[in-house]
Parts: C-alpha cells; structure tokens; sequence
C-alpha cells in the first residue's frame, strides 16, 4: 500500500463516468447556447462555476463519515422545511412558479437541496428503525416527507416533488416491505386517486395541465402545448444513426427546441451524436447506476447500503423520466437530466449525493483495513 | 434477536434485492435503447424529413413584368421597387394577437388584414400588403422579433409612368384568382403570382410575365431568415412595342375629357391602333397597386362605368354611318347606280308608317353622292326597302360588324347585325319589313362597336381592303435581346367594284368640304368623312334640345385623312354629346391635325413604313 491514505477507496472508475457525463454536459451547453445568449458571462461557464462548487461539496462530504451526517439528517431535514416554507412566503417567482431563495448575485433552489436531508433522514430511520410492520415501515417514514412533498408541489414543481417520492420509494422498496404491506399502499394509493384527482388536478398549473394533456395526445395542437414533445421527438430521430455533429442540430441551433441547456439536453445530444452517441451516454448512467448499486451491495451496514441505494434511485428516477420525456415515453414534467441539464442547484446537489456514495465506499474500505 | 443481528439479517436481505434492483436498472435503460433505436434508426429518416421542413421555407421570387413601349419608344409601363408585407403562415401561433400588432404599424383596415389571413389553397406565404410606406416598412423591421413569420420583401410594382393615360389600352395586373389558376393560360403558375388583369397586360401576359423563380431559406422558429439554401433566379418577361403613338392617345383622351366616349385612330394601310381611347377612365397604378375592397365597391358602382373600354365593349346604333355600308350594298347589289335620283320630301311612307328625314323640308333631288353628302335619310330609307333586311346584313358582315375586330385587346364586344334569322333566333318572332327602314339609317336593332366603325372607315380609305386592327408591332426578348417584328395583319380585299369605292370616297370628301360635317374642315389636310347621330330615345324632333343628358343622342365622325393616300382613319363617338357634325367631327379634325404635323403629310411618299421598332 503506498498510495496516499486520502485516495484510499477512491473509485477510479466511477470519478471517470462522473467526469465524462460533467463533460458531455458542459460540451452540449456550449453548443446550445454559444450563438446568441449568455451575455458577459456566457451559460457554460456558468456550469462550469457550479460544478466547481459541486466538486467541493463532492470531496467534502466523499470525505466525511457519512454517519456523523446520519445523525444530523433530521435537523438538516427540519432546516430544509424552513426553507421551502420561506420560499413559498417571499421566494423569486419565475415563469408562474415560486421556486427559488435570491442569495446575493445568485439564487438556490431548497427543492433541490432537500432531496439530500431527506434521503439521509430515511436511510436513518430505516437503519435503526428495528420493528417491521407495514405502519413502521411505510406510514411513519411516509409522514415524515409529505410535509416536503408538498411544499415542493405547491411551488408547484411537479419534477421535484416527483424525484422526492422516487426517494421513498426505492428505500421502500430496497428494505423490502413484506409484499402485503407494500401492496397495500400500492392499493391504497390507487383507490384514494380518484379521490386525490380532482384536488390534484385542480391544484395544478394551466400549463402543468397542458404538459399532461399533451402526453396523452402529443399531436393534438403541434404548435401549442404539444410543441416541446413533437420538436424534442424531431430532435432525436433527425439525428438518426451518426448524428449532425457537434453545432450541426438544426433543432437546437434554429431554436426550434425550447430549454435546450435545461430539461431537453437529451434532445441536443441525441441530434448532434446520434443513436451511437445516445447509446454511449446511456450506457455511462447504466455504469454509475450499476457502480452505485455495487457500493450499496457492499457497504458495510445498513445505512450505508440504503444512502447508496437511494442516491442510484433517485439518480436513476431522474434520469430515465428526464430522457423518458425527451423521446415521449414519459410527460413532460420537467425534470433535468442528472450531470448533464444546465443549472446550479442540481447539479451541486447530484454532486454532493454522488459525495455520499462515495463516502459509502470508503467506510467499506476503511472496515476491510 | 439483537438489533446488531437483525441489522445484518436486514442488510443480507437487502444485499440479495440489489441484484432484482440491478436487473431493473437494466431493463429500464434497455427499454431506453430501444425506444431510441426506434426514433434515430427505424424512424430516423421520417424525423430528418421534419426537421428540414420545420427549417426550410420556399419563397416564390417574382419576375420583372415586361416593359411596354409605344412606337417611338416612349415608355408605357415598367417595374418599380415595392416593399411588400409577407406573412408565412406556418410561423405564426395565435394570428388574432398578430393582426392587432399589425395593424397599429400599418395603414389598413383591421377586417381587409384578417381576410387576407385566410389562406387560400396550399398557399402559405400570403401577401398582406403592396406598396409599404417607408415608414409603416420601418416600423415592421424594427418590430420584427415581435411579429413572427412576419416578412417585408422588396419587389417589384408595375407601374404606368404615363398615370391614367391608355389605361384601357396598357390595362393593370395583379394577383392571379384562384379561379384563373384552374385555366389553362395560366397554367404553370404559382398563387400568389402577378398577372395581366386587364388590356394588353391580361393579352399579352404570357409574353410579358417572365418566369417565377425560387429561393429556398433556412429559417429559425420565428420564421425569420438565416441562411439562404439556393436561388433559382426569376426570369423577366419580354418587352413589347406597341403600334399606339402616345402623343395620340394622349390628345384624343384630352379631347374627350371628362365626357363619356371612345375616339380611336387606326393606320388604315396597316391595321396599326395609333390611338384608342375611351373615358371615363381609371388610374391603372392603383388598380395594379391592390385596392381594399371599398375601393373597388366604388370602381364597380360607378354608374359610368370607367372600367368599360367603350372603343371596344360600348354597344351604339351607327347612326347614319351606317350610311356608308348602305350606299356599298346598294351598288355592289345594282338596287341603285350612281346617277339614279330620288326625291326627297323630308319623309317616307312605308304602309301605315311615315318615316322622317332629319331635315324636315326634305334635300330634294338627291343622288347618292348628294345622299351621302347631306346625310339623306329618305334616300337610305329606299334604299334600305329595296336591299331588304338579309342584303343589308350580308353586307354590314362583309364590313366586319357583328363580330370581332379580332384587335388584340380582351372582351371585345361583337355587336348586333340584325337579319330574319337572327331576328328569329334572338326573338322568336319574324323580321317585320318596316324594321328594315330603321335599320338603314343605322337605328333600330343593329349595334356597333367604336372599333368596328374605326376599320369601316379605314377600309373604305384603304380602297376596300380590310386590315384587323391590331396594338402590338413587335416584341424584344428578353433573354436574347433579340427584337422580332410582327408582320401587320394580313389584307382582306372585301372584292368590292373599285368604281363603287372611289364614289363613295368622294362622297365622303364632300361631307366635309360642304356636307354635314363641314366642322372637320381642316386647311391642313383633306379629310373625308361621315358624321352620325343616334338616337337614345326615339323623341320628336322639335323636343330634342332640352332633353336631359342620359336621353340625348350619340355623336359620331368617321373619317380620314389625307383624302389620296390615307395615312389615319379616326373614329369618334362622343356619348349623349348631340349632333355628330358639331360634337365629334371637330374633335376626329384635331387629331388628325396633330397627327399630320408630327408626321408630315406622306401623301406623296407613296407605299413606305413598316418602321423598324428600334
């Protein structure tokens, strides 16, 4: 052993997929947004800023003892609230939601950072949480974030709120609630949503509506509501088997494709690099989900095993709703893809969740020493 | 169970679920592939298709309109830069909210801007506007990030330096109809494209309209142009040189004025159209320009009808130039010779009837000379119940009435020749004889047109032989430059007795030394001629003065001039103006003064010109 004790447990391969998705990011950011926009301070450079900062919150927490942050998880859960609650009361609006919290030059979203509190908070109690029994494993954790999930979906940010039920989910379903209990819920959930659908729906934004009107029928107005769908389908298939090359998606560069740096990533990618280009992109996520599940297969207790199977979850829920809409297999709920979409919030937060696998890890490999 | 114990029992547990997890990963993201391979690889040509229509806009690139020139070059109608406002309608998301932008940057009316918003057939590009002030184009280019699939395009207008003059003749164009779209002259085009509406523009469009191109651009989703594909360049049309003198048509159309008319002067030796003009008029730029449709609600309402070409389309009894075809029958039919007299007492008894002479007392002892002369109607009226109906109307056929000149002008009229057959044929009923002595003196059923009378005149002073009238000598090729003259119209001896022609020519001459039309008299040039005057209304003689205007008669001239080498043949029809002697021949003597001053009096150069255009 004459590595240096600071990289022990470091995993190589994974850091090189991190890295390869943060770089395929900020190439296709700069292809959507090099002609026009941007300003003094152009958007992938922005990016680059944030995954500046994600990258120390990467080594931070990579490097702490992710125990030490079990147990502050339902502190940081209850500021987490706080701070939904302050955004709903004076957060910044834009374009008809109430997401973000104005920090000098640069604004956050708490939708976002949340997931991490949350997920340390149910891995926590799932860990040292010993009777079974659907009411402890299902009701009581699910109390504790419907306070979140609402907050989130009243902002409204349909996305978020979503990818903060995949947490719960996948931790349900990773400590395995006997198959009655867990269909139970599944059950419960499914006669209440009559119910719940009528206030849901009604509690939804017009264009919310629309998003889910034109997932059930995508051609129905191609100007309209169904527009981002049908362009972001062009998008893909033109690209066809080799692509347009880089700069070269009409889509992207003609602005025929909204959000282009955002949730719609995918679209730009898949124009200029093709099916063997998209193919290559999903195989890297395929490599972190099945390196992620792999430290959660090994780590050394439960916590561990339940913080690196809920970072993969909720990776992995992001990811496939993000490139499920972009090709029409899921509604269009705007969901930005991990690593790859432009922004701050997200991509710091995914950053310092890939942090905590990786401190998964290296417990596992301090145990073995 | 100790918790430590149930920790690893629950973490064993766990460790087997991950691999189902792995397998779910797996799957989803397999499912992933497969959708994708589906999109890029079996659909991925179908998605190219989509995404170079979303991008690729064609536009149609209008060709310059030929010119037209007169026969000394002088220009008549040409092509000048023209903002218009396109709209592409596949850009444009809520076009309600689009109008009300447009119309606070342009002159227009909100509902004439949401009609043309109604996109007509597979047109996507429509025209909303011709002819934008530079302000109202200034304002849409500086609003244009605002106003998507909004384009200002530069284009050509047709324009007629000349302004209203010849409007009848040079005509307008505009957008082709639907409706012409489905004929076969205008086969080939594109909606949207100019064409000949009216006059020689409409006849000679296919000559005159040159070739559309086409330019292919790539737009962004605003609809807004970014890089131009590829430019199939228009082709202009052909230029074409008219036989009109301008300087004619001007006069004649001044002499008119604001009088309702048409005079029209003819090359009798050739058929060239020197002058045709017909008032009232329209302006032809406006026409060409586009009106809104109140303003062509007013052009259609009008009750003089300004867009008629009475030289063409106006529908008169000849009157007593009818005459002249009367005197020709006779002769060529042997009812009369030339030195046979009749007596005239102002009237003619036919059964019950008494028909009158316009000079009650009567002209006397009267030959044909002298019944030409004087304009005798008893003598017309004999000669008219010896020829009988069917002889008068062979030979008004021979003289070319009843049908088209044939001039190269659109919707010409043909006019009525009145015979037993046509009469059965038209009325049901038969021809009664007391009919015919109307028709003799050009009354009654027969109609004519101004251009029909203008080549009876020409023909008697082209000694009996026809030549269809005709505007266009020759046209320029554009893509050659290559000038081609057209041949003048082909003769038509009408096989008339040259005895018989010469008789009726001096008889003619004297009409206006000492006749009826001595107001033509001119001590520039001998002119000879026949004044008419129709009847409106059949009135009493005595009442006619103070008859209002719309009852009174028509005013005609025929004539032409110099008496022994005709060089110009004029006919003038002044509407509701009186007596022809005072109110038409004065104007037929003034163009043909004008013309033999510019011209000269050829008399003596014999047979000459067919002038080279250029």
């Amino acid at each position: 052993m004459t590595r240096s004790r600071r990289f022990d447990g470091v995993d190589w391969g994974l850091l090189g997929v991190i890295l390869s998705l943060l770089a395929i990011g900020i190439v296709t950011i700069y292809s959507v947004t090099s002609n026009g926009q941007g300003g003094t301070f152009p958007i992938f450079v922005k990016q680059a800023v944030w995954i500046g900062v994600g990258a120390l919150a990467f080594v931070i927490i990579a490097s702490m003892d992710y125990h030490k942050l079990a147990r502050l998880s339902y502190i940081l859960y209850g500021l987490g609230l706080l701070l939904l609650v302050i955004v709903m009361f004076s957060g910044k609006s834009s374009r008809g939601a109430q997401r973000w919290i104005a920090l000098g030059p640069v604004a956050f979203q708490p939708s976002e950072f949340i997931k991490i509190p949350l997920l340390l908070m149910l891995a926590t109690y799932y860990a040292t949480q010993t009777r079974s029994g659907w009411l402890y494993r299902v009701i009581v954790p699910g109390l504790l974030a419907l306070p979140g999930f609402f907050l989130i979906l009243k902002q409204p940010d349909l996305g978020s709120s979503l990818s903060f039920l995949a947490i719960y989910i996948t931790l349900l379903l990773a400590v395995g609630v006997k198959s009655k209990a867990f269909g139970l819920v599944l059950l419960s959930a499914l006669m209440m949503f009559p119910f719940a659908w009528g206030g849901l729906w009604g509690s939804l934004h017009d264009y919310q509506k629309e998003r889910i009107i034109s997932f059930v029928d995508p051609a129905y107005d191609p100007g309209g509501k169904g527009y981002q769908g049908l362009q972001s389908r062009i998008a893909v298939g033109s690209g066809e088997f080799l692509g347009k090359g880089l700069y070269g998606g009409t889509q992207t560069q003609f602005k025929f494709l909204p959000e282009g740096h955002t949730d719609f990533i995918f679209a730009v990618f898949a124009e200029e690099w093709g099916f063997l280009g998209a193919v290559v992109l999903i195989m890297l996520f395929l490599i972190l989900f099945l390196l992620g599940l792999d430290i959660a297969s090994k780590a050394k207790d439960m916590l561990g095993a339940l913080l690196a199977v809920g970072v993969v979850g909720m990776m992995a829920f992001n990811m496939v709703v993000n490139i499920g809409m972009t090709v029409g297999l899921a509604p269009i709920v705007g969901i930005p893809l991990p690593l790859l979409s432009y922004g701050g919030s997200a991509t710091i937060m995914t950053m310092a969740a890939l942090g905590l696998l990786l401190s998964v890890k290296r417990r596992r490999m301090t145990l073995i020493q | 169970m100790s918790d430590r114990k149930l920790q690893e029992n629950g973490l064993a547990e766990l460790q087997q679920r991950l691999v189902l997890l792995k397998i779910g990963v797996l799957v989803v993201i397999g499912l992933l592939a497969l959708r994708l391979w589906q999109l890029q690889v079996r659909d991925g040509p179908y998605y190219r298709e989509l995404s170079q229509n979303n991008r690729t806009r064609s536009i149609l690139l209008h060709p310059a309109r030929g010119l037209i020139f007169d026969r000394d070059g002088k220009l008549l109608a040409n092509n000048v830069p023209s903002f218009n406002l396109y709209v592409e309608l596949k850009d444009v998301n809520d076009r309600e909210v689009l109008i009300q932008k447009l119309v606070k940057y342009l002159d227009i009316d909100e509902s004439e801007l949401s009609k043309k918003f109604r996109a007509r057939g597979t047109l996507t590009r429509v025209k909303l506007k011709g002819g934008l002030t530079l302000r109202e184009a200034a304002l849409i280019e500086s609003h244009r990030l605002d106003l998507p699939g909004v384009v200002v395009h530069p284009e050509f207008q047709r324009n007629n330096p000349q302004g209203p003059y010849a409007a009848h003749v040079i005509g307008y164009v505009g957008e082709v109809s639907e409706q012409q779209l489905s004929q076969e002259y205008f086969q080939g085009l594109h909606p949207g494209s100019i064409v000949g509406q009216y006059g020689v523009e409409r006849m000679y469009d296919q000559l005159l309209r040159g070739q559309a191109g086409r330019k292919l651009i790539e737009v962004d989703a605003l609809g807004h142009e970014k890089r131009t594909i590829s430019v199939e360049k228009p082709q202009a049309g052909h230029d074409l040189y008219l036989t009109l003198d301008f300087d004619l048509q001007q006069l004649a159309e001044n002499l008119l004025g604001e009088e309702a008319g048409a005079i029209i002067a003819l090359d009798p030796k050739t058929g060239d159209t020197l002058a045709i003009a017909s008032r009232p008029s329209f302006d032809p730029n406006a026409l060409s320009r586009g009106l809104s449709s109140k303003e062509w609600q007013n052009i259609l309402q009008d009750k003089r009808h300004p867009l008629t070409n009475r030289a063409i389309q106006g529908l008169y009894p000849p009157g007593s130039t009818f005459k002249i075809i009367m005197a020709a029958a006779a002769l060529e039919t042997n009812e009369v010779n030339l030195s046979e007299t009749i007596q005239c007492r102002g009237r003619f008894r036919f059964g019950r009837r008494t028909f009158r002479d316009w000079k009650a007392s009567g002209h006397g002892t009267v030959n044909l000379h002298k019944a030409l002369t004087q304009s005798c109607d008893v003598y017309f009226y004999k000669m008219g119940h010896r020829l009988g109906i069917d002889a008068i109307a062979t030979y008004a056929s021979l003289f070319g009435l009843g049908k088209k000149t044939g001039i190269d002008l659109p919707s010409e009229q043909r006019g009525i020749v009145p015979s037993t057959e046509w009469k059965q044929q038209a009325r049901g009923e038969p021809w009664y004889p007391g009919e015919t002595i109307s028709v003799a003196i050009g009354q009654g059923y027969v109609t004519v047109t101004p251009i029909q009378m203008a080549q009876v005149i020409a023909t008697i002073g082209n000694n009996g032989v026809a030549h269809r009238p005709r505007l266009v000598r020759g046209v320029r090729r554009r893509n050659t430059g290559e000038v081609e003259t057209w041949p003048m119209a082909k003769a038509v001896p009408l096989g008339l007795n040259p005895v018989f022609v010469e008789a009726i020519q001096r008889a003619l001459a004297s009409v206006v030394s000492e006749g009826t039309a001595r107001r033509a008299n001119s001590p520039l040039v001998t002119i000879a001629g026949k004044t008419g005057t129709s009847q409106v209304v059949a009135l009493r003689a005595d009442k006619r003065k103070d008859t209002p205007k719309q009852f009174r008669d028509h005013a005609w001239f025929l004539s032409y001039a110099p008496f022994d080498n005709p060089q110009i043949a004029v006919a003038v029809l002044a509407e509701h103006a009186g007596h022809g002697g005072s109110a038409a021949a004065p104007l037929a003597r003034e163009l043909i003064e004008a013309f033999i001053k510019k011209n000269g009096d050829k008399t003596r150069l014999g047979q000459k010109r067919e002038r080279p255009i250029l």
